[in-house]
This record gives C-alpha cells, structure tokens and sequence, in this order.
C-alpha cells in the first residue's frame, strides 16, 4: 500500500510532464508559424524548376518582353552582381529573381501591394549562369533570363 | 539592434520615388569555411524579411535569401508618393534579430 502513492506520484508527475511538453510545443508554434512565412522551401529548393514551384505553385511561365532584366553581362566581382528588374504591365503582384546554378536558385522575392512593379538588390552568383525573373502579374508567370558571366580572377575572358 | 545600420535614401522624379535600403547586414550563407578552423563553416546569418510601408501601409514585402549581398542594398519605386510622406522599413534575420529605419520622402 505504501507504494501506490509513490506510483501515483510518478504517473501524476509523468503526466504533467507530457502536458508540459505539449504546452511548450503549443507556444513554439506561433513562433515557428511566423518564421515559416519566409518561404523555406523555396529557398533550399536546388533546381530552378523546383524553387519557381515552391514559391508560386506553377512553373509555367511566359517569357516576356514587359520583363526588363538589368544586370551586367559579365560581373567582375560576383559576389556583387547588381539587378534591377523592372515590370512594365498592369497587375504585378511578385517578382522573384533566381541564379540558375547557384546551389539554391532563388535569390529573393517580393509581393507587392500599392508599389511599382520594380524590384533592385545586390546579389552572389557561384559562377556563370542565366539570371532568371520570373513576374506575377494578373494571376499569371512571366519571365525573363539572361546570361550572366562570371569572371573569376577578373581579366575577362 | 543598435550595432546594424539601416540606411534609407529617396529621390522623386515626376511622380516616381525610388527607395534604397541599405543594411548593414553580414549576409553569412553558413558555406562558408571559418577562416580560424577549416573544419568548421561560418554559421548562417542572413536577412530574411525585409518590408516597405509608407505612412503605416505595408507595400512591399519582400523575402531574401542567403544568396543576396553582403550589406543588402533593396530599392523599389513609388508611385504618386508625396513629400513629407513616412516610409518605414523593417527587417529580420534567421537568427530573430531585427531592424528597422525611416525616412520622409523629400
């Protein structure tokens, strides 16, 4: 009879425990739920195809020639590559810019609500590839590539 | 955080006004090896929210990811901005550290 108590006690505290743990898993949540806003699966995505799917459900986009794509055709110091993209339509609700052959394509992506459909940043290139922008306007992709080159050491070539 | 420096800088032109942000910001991608020890690679550190409002009223928000600069430099351009109106930018990064800057458009 003495130790039914003792017993008692453990599985009361057990008990306690597991609730606690629940409870504290049940306040991570909101933090974790505001961190998953930033879009992860997009970003560790490793081929283009994959990221432009994460990010807008679709990877069929248009090519189009309202997509203006300023980078340099060859970046002398890739580690800064300047872009701008610009989107001359009606509607733009996106725009994201990836490097097809970095390890993770996407290289950021804004939603926009009231501001010009233009979009600048400073960005990392592993080595030479296709800048890609991909615009949503409308409800609908499209995009913009071109190449950049890469010069690593910095004599052109 | 007091340590990192949000900059802004506006320029209207006809009705346009583009916005620069600049942050002060290392932009650490986490593959990059620890100059101290080769074995180890400089933990990840990188902006990953960064927000545009302009008198309260969230117009762009954007997500960036390791892949941007060091010292992120974003622009985006407004349109029928008046002067004296409040732009606001705010940002986090992975590591819950965050910043924001204002500035009046001139």
């Amino acid at each position: 009879m003495t130790h039914l108590p003792r017993r008692l006690f453990l599985k009361n505290t057990l008990a306690t425990a597991v609730l606690l743990g629940a409870g504290s898993a049940g306040l991570f949540r909101p933090g974790w739920a505001l961190a998953a806003e930033w879009p992860k699966d997009a970003f560790s995505a490793k081929k283009l195809d994959e990221a432009i799917n994460a990010l807008f459900g679709s990877s069929q986009t248009s090519p189009s020639a309202a997509i203006k794509l300023k980078v340099p055709t060859q970046a002398e110091n890739s580690a800064q590559v300047q872009i701008q993209v610009m989107a001359d339509m009606p509607n733009v609700e996106a725009i994201a810019v990836f490097v097809e052959k970095n390890p993770s394509p996407l290289v950021a992506q804004a939603t926009f609500a009231g501001a010009e459909g233009y979009f600048s940043a400073r960005m990392k290139m592993a080595q030479t590839s296709d800048v890609v922008a991909v615009v949503k306007a409308g409800g609908k992709l499209y995009s913009a590539r071109q190449n950049v080159k890469v010069t690593a050491g910095g004599c052109g070539g | 955080m007091a340590d990192i420096q949000t900059k802004i800088r506006t320029k209207t032109q006809g009705d346009v006004t583009d916005v620069l942000v600049l942050v002060d910001h290392p932009m650490e991608t986490g593959q990059r090896p620890d100059p101290k020890d080769k074995d180890k690679k400089v933990p990840a550190h990188y902006i990953q929210k960064l927000t545009f409002s302009v008198n309260g009223k969230e117009v762009v928000s954007s997500d960036l990811g390791p892949a941007v600069s060091k010292d992120p430099l974003v622009g985006i351009k407004l349109k029928g901005a008046k002067p004296g109106d409040k732009i606001q930018v705010n940002w986090s990064d992975n590591t819950g550290k965050s910043g924001s800057g204002e500035a009046t458009v001139g």
